[in-house]
């Protein structure tokens, strides 16, 4: 028995509390989904129909999986407005993706490449602006991008336009908030990996005559992908089912599926379709949720 | 000495025009609060007049108030649980169903909040809960344990493991060595790991509006439905007002938690 | 619930006292001791007696189960075969709060949230010495190091010298019967290094302790040492005195190890009463006295230290050195490595192999230097060479 293994009989017990919460909120919950997305509409208080009832026994049981339906499923196949917001929602995760690591990349490495101490101050200014509300900062560009807003006045008053733009409703001022609300989740990895790496590293580059821009993209670049790789895992899932950013900034011709999710379950109130429509975004998002989740643990059980 | 700035004038323009936009617009709408005209375009000269709407505004006090009791309540319980979770996967070993256990704490950080909060609401619909301050309380709680988790679980990654090892040498059983060294030493992490539990909280739109119920909206729920209706003033004064405890409360904690460490040592962030 | 260990009774107790065993058992038995990780054998069935008051190091290369062995010890490992017996008691499955012994760590693990007076205290307080005694014991520790005025520090606020005191005056404070030391002067600069050395063995004799150090420093093991366990590959290959070590080696890997030494295969020619004669392809026949084990005939090694090695223009000088010295070897000088005290040479033999020589530079100008490709004669007795098993 080692001193590791001494500590870990008492740290075993610590789990059982968050443990008995998270299966009881977050995995029980799933089912439930799941269960819903099978069932049928009604018209009633909950809008569905249960499909089945435990204290029924055994035949009703058995009756009741006769009964589920993939009906939901198919209709978010067959009906192109489903369709197109998949592909809608992730078109725009992916060029906002891109456009975070483009604006994120030269910030976090400009900060790595800070003196040390400056380089704690620089840390604390990206985040600050994380721990304001989401909501205010998004409120913040509809103040600027509105049809009499600061921007409007600006390009006016430098005559660069000579009447106001329509900013808001536009996919142009979608992608700004996009981009402004999760640039702290871009920066911070990036940074992380490129301050980590050893000077030397890259004077040695310089040595053997790399140019500078050889440097950064034979030795700085390719060491900093586990840092990319994080980043863009932690922008591109939640912005694939993001809700607010578009629903305040982006025009609703096209929406994407945490809207219509929202859409079918406040104001259709089709609590099935938008159960199934829940589970094909868990679905379309495993892949990179289970890469973001080994990335996570082998950092943080790496123990750096 | 090094002669060659590693600091170039792109790594500079780039940091510079980077802040720059990350702080721009929130200087802009705390400017704006204090401006007495309605109108965007004019400047009608320095005024409290939105906070004085603000304050006379019933239904936002009350949200507010609400939001504030959801998330001191929910972070607090989330630090609980977080830091329990963390100290059983930093320092439990192997286990059985560890597994299950990391991936239900690391999903629901990246998890869309429509996802977390429709499975929630279904939930608490079957099993007949009245829907109001304890489930959003809960929703909050399962969120944001996961981000209390992972900064306290970093914190315990990165301990030199040898002072367990040492306060055990000086006749500390596993639990005792735990509260005389652990606990001290990963204070500033819990700290941390409690502000932005409060903070995640407090911004929260989504999950609430899946799991509250009529007649107990939070803040960004009334915040967001006034926005839809358009800009108006009296918001850009309830947003300084959050920005500035939330300020309050970033100063408090890492004061707190630079008394409470030894020097050189700082709060994780994030 | 502290009352009840034994490491908080004999805490309160001075060393030696009746908690020592009885004359000549030893205070500590490790017995046939083992423990593996995966596949890897870290420690192979180590058994070693340690008496009390004895200064004991346990050197070798890393990754041979120095430190594993010395954090069985401690508690931190079980092992997985085998008995610790801390006088006449079995300890191995023991938890590490539960032993009377303490660990002085290679980092120093202080508490960095506690000041120096706190971290001296906090095995006291473990073991509900009261307030006052507590008081009392942490004044005598921190005047034992020389601390004073330091108490209220922090510990990143000490020099490293001035940590790695705090971390020996907080692993003596419980008056353990057994002090274990890791490396623990390994973060330290050389100078202060010989000096820390000098104050741990005075330490040590003055308190009367019994010390276990691990290291890999074998300068610092034969200054600070009794008693030398070298191991390898987790086996302890040759417990002794640091004399006998260096001088009679019991095997060919721990004279290379051990200082730097001149080996010459060959194999046995010849006995003569207690001579024995062996011949080398690299160095001839060579003349060495019969060891006290006896070897067999096949393949052998003869050892020789450096310093042993004489070197001269024309041989031996006087008649004394005529008369023992039986190996003359000649060479030409072959490289220079000049060291300020002494100065080593390498000598090119005529019969092929390379004698390296270690001479003392007793004068201060080069009168007595050879210079390169210089014809020398090498010689050293039979006396000065060490037999090995090849």
């Amino acid at each position: 028995m080692s001193s590791r293994r001494i500590f870990a009989r008492p740290a075993r017990f610590a789990a059982i509390a968050p443990y008995v919460w998270m299966v009881l909120f977050f995995l029980v919950p799933f089912a439930f989904v799941l269960k819903i997305s099978l069932s049928q509409t009604a018209i009633a208080q909950p809008p569905y129909e249960p499909v089945f009832d435990l204290t029924a026994g055994w035949d009703a049981l058995k009756a009741a999986f006769a009964a589920l339906s993939v009906d939901n499923f198919k209709l978010l196949v067959s009906d192109d407005i489903y369709v197109f917001a998949y592909v809608r929602s992730l078109t725009v995760a992916l060029t906002a993706t891109s456009l975070l690591l483009l604006i994120g990349y030269p910030i976090a490495y400009g900060m790595a490449r800070l003196p040390q101490r400056w380089q704690a101050v620089a840390m604390v200014l990206v985040i600050v602006p994380f721990w304001t509300s989401f909501l205010i900062r998004i409120y913040a560009w509809i103040n600027i991008l509105q049809h009499d807003g600061l921007l409007n006045q600006v390009l006016l008053a430098l005559h660069l336009v000579s009447q106001p733009v329509v900013w808001l409703s536009t996919d142009t001022a979608m992608y700004i908030g996009i981009v402004y609300s999760y640039l702290p989740f871009m920066i911070l990895p990036l940074y992380a990996t490129l301050a980590k790496m050893e000077p030397a590293l890259e004077e040695a580059a310089a040595d053997l005559g790399a140019p500078p821009w050889q440097v950064f993209w034979l030795v700085t670049f390719p060491l900093s992908l586990p840092g990319v790789g994080a980043g863009v895992l932690l922008c591109f899932i939640p912005i694939v089912g993001e809700f607010v950013i578009p629903d305040l900034l982006a025009g609703s011709n096209a929406l994407m599926i945490g809207q219509t999710l929202w859409l079918e379950f406040f104001t259709n109130k089709d609590w099935p379709v938008a159960s199934a429509a829940a589970i094909v975004l868990l679905v379309v998002l495993l892949v990179p949720l289970l890469l973001y989740e080994r990335l996570q643990k082998r950092q943080l059980e790496r123990g750096r | 000495m090094r002669k060659v700035s590693r600091l170039s004038r792109f790594n500079i323009a780039s940091l510079a025009l980077g802040l720059a936009f990350l702080y721009l617009p929130i200087l802009i709408l705390v400017l704006y609060s204090f401006n007495a005209s309605r109108l965007v375009t004019v400047w009608g000269g320095w005024s409290l007049r939105w906070y004085h709407e603000f304050f006379n505004d019933r239904a936002m006090i009350e949200a507010a108030w609400m939001s504030l009791r959801v998330a001191v309540a929910s972070a607090t319980i989330a630090t609980l649980l977080g830091t329990l979770a963390a100290v059983a996967l930093s320092r439990g070993e192997r286990f059985r169903g560890r597994t299950l256990f990391s991936g239900m704490l690391y999903a629901p950080l990246v998890m869309p909040e429509v996802i977390t909060g429709l499975s929630l609401l279904l939930l608490f619909v079957a099993l007949n809960a009245e829907r109001g301050f304890w489930t959003v309380t809960i929703a909050h709680t399962t969120l944001t344990m996961c981000f209390v988790a992972v900064v306290v679980q970093s914190r315990l990654g990165s301990l030199d493991r040898s002072l367990e090892e040492a306060a055990m040498d000086l006749g500390c059983d596993p639990v005792r060595a735990f509260v005389a060294v652990t606990l001290p030493l990963i204070a500033p992490a819990i700290v941390a790991g409690w502000m932005l539990a409060f903070t995640l909280s407090l911004d929260d739109l989504v999950i609430a509006s899946f799991t509250t119920g009529p007649g107990s909206a939070t803040l960004p729920i009334r915040i967001y439905s006034e926005v839809r209706l358009g800009v108006k003033p009296e918001i850009n004064a309830i947003c300084t007002l959050v920005i500035a405890l939330i300020a309050v409360v970033i100063v408090i904690a890492s004061l707190a938690s630079k008394l409470s460490s030894s020097q050189g040592e700082s709060a994780a962030p994030l | 619930m502290a009352e009840e260990l034994p490491g908080a009774k004999v805490a309160a107790e001075p060393a030696g006292g009746d908690a020592s065993p009885a004359a000549g058992q030893p205070l500590l038995r490790i017995e046939g001791v083992a423990k593996t990780f995966g596949t890897f054998r870290a420690v192979d069935g180590v058994s070693l007696d340690i008496k009390a008051g004895e200064f004991f190091a346990l050197l070798g290369p890393s990754g041979c189960g120095k430190t594993t062995l010395l954090r069985m010890l401690a508690g931190f490992e079980a092992p997985d075969e085998g008995r610790i017996l801390l006088g006449g008691k079995d300890i191995a499955q023991a938890l590490p709060h539960e032993r009377p012994i303490n660990m002085m760590f290679q980092n120093y693990a202080l508490f960095p949230h506690l000041s120096v007076r706190d971290n001296i205290a906090f095995g006291l307080k473990r073991a509900r010495m009261p307030r006052a005694d507590i008081a009392t014991r942490v004044a005598e520790m921190v005047a034992l190091v020389k601390l004073e005025g330091l108490e209220k520090r922090k510990p990143d606020q000490l020099s490293g010298g001035q940590r790695q005191r705090v971390a020996l005056a907080r692993a003596l404070a419980r008056r353990p019967q057994l002090l274990l030391l890791d490396e623990p002067l390994a973060a330290l600069d050389k100078k202060l290094r010989e000096n820390t050395q000098a104050e741990l063995m005075e330490l040590q004799r003055r308190l009367g302790m019994t010390f276990i150090i691990v290291t890999h420093d074998q300068e610092e093991a034969m200054t600070m040492a009794d008693r030398i366990g070298v191991m390898k590959s987790g086996k302890l290959a040759q417990v002794a005195s640091p004399r006998e070590l260096y001088e009679a080696p019991r095997s060919r890997w721990i004279a290379e190890f051990v200082g730097d030494i001149n080996l010459f295969d060959g194999e046995s020619k010849l006995r003569d009463g207690h001579r024995l004669v062996i011949g080398t392809p690299d160095a001839g026949a060579l003349v060495v006295a019969e060891p006290r084990e006896a070897v067999g005939t096949g393949k052998l090694a003869v050892a020789i230290r450096p310093e042993k090695v004489k070197l001269s223009r024309r041989g031996p000088v006087n008649e004394a050195g005529r008369e023992t010295a039986i190996n003359t070897l000649d060479g030409v000088i072959a490289d220079i490595c000049y060291l300020g005290g002494t100065t080593t040479y390498k000598v090119k033999l005529d019969t092929g192999g390379m004698l390296q020589a270690s001479v003392a530079n007793s004068a201060r100008l080069d009168v007595d230097a050879y210079s390169l490709n210089q014809h020398v004669v090498a010689w050293f007795t039979p006396d000065d060479c060490v037999v090995l098993q090849s």
